[in-house]
């Protein structure tokens, strides 16, 4: 079930508010996304949490009506 | 706390590097699943899969196991590791090779 880019960002910076978010669609359908999130709330958390995080923000999406999105995370530098 | 859990951590105690995916290793149903695969092969790892396609049990119980919403899962040493995308950022680093070499190792033998 396609999902749009913009719907994604919105979720992830409604929890994350100071998150630099950028979104690609990967193949076009509005199906298959790469995000990364840059944001201060990742400092000092593992990568399992910094995606935890994200996940969180998604609201339980993931792995539901959101199946492909690749996610990269950083701290700001 | 319930019976797939204890299965999930006979699982993942018992075998030192494991991947929970969709399809096996040489059939892989999911590109994540192949792309986790295939940073394993570039690791030269040893690892046991577990095709949560035939067991409706571990494929819902997995995600609530690890509080992890998505499969591929990677559990080394016990441990929960990350699905494709961590464990592709963690190859670029060379962390997932150290890992590997440092707890990669299999209790049955």
């Amino acid at each position: 079930m396609p999902m749009p880019a913009a719907q994604i960002e919105a979720l992830i910076l409604a929890a994350l508010p100071d998150a630099q978010v950028e979104i690609r669609d990967l193949a076009g359908d509005g199906d298959h996304y790469a995000a990364h999130v840059v944001a201060s709330a990742f400092t000092g958390m593992s990568r399992v949490a910094q995606h935890k995080l994200v996940y969180t923000a998604l609201g339980g999406r993931m792995g539901g009506e959101l199946h492909a999105l690749q996610l990269t995370t950083a701290v700001p530098n | 706390m319930s019976d797939v859990n204890q299965r999930i951590g006979d699982i993942v105690q018992g075998n030192g590097v494991v991947l929970f995916m969709k399809g096996t290793p040489l059939f892989p149903q999911c590109g994540f699943s192949s792309k986790a695969i295939a940073i394993l092969e570039h690791c030269g790892a040893q690892y046991e899969s577990v095709d949560v396609l035939q067991d409706m049990e571990i494929r819902q119980g997995i995600k609530g196991f690890s509080d992890w919403p998505t499969i591929p899962q990677l559990y080394v040493g016990g441990e929960f590791v990350g699905g494709s995308d961590i464990m592709m950022e963690m190859y670029e680093a060379g962390e997932l090779q150290q890992l590997l070499a440092e707890k990669a190792v299999d209790p049955a033998t």
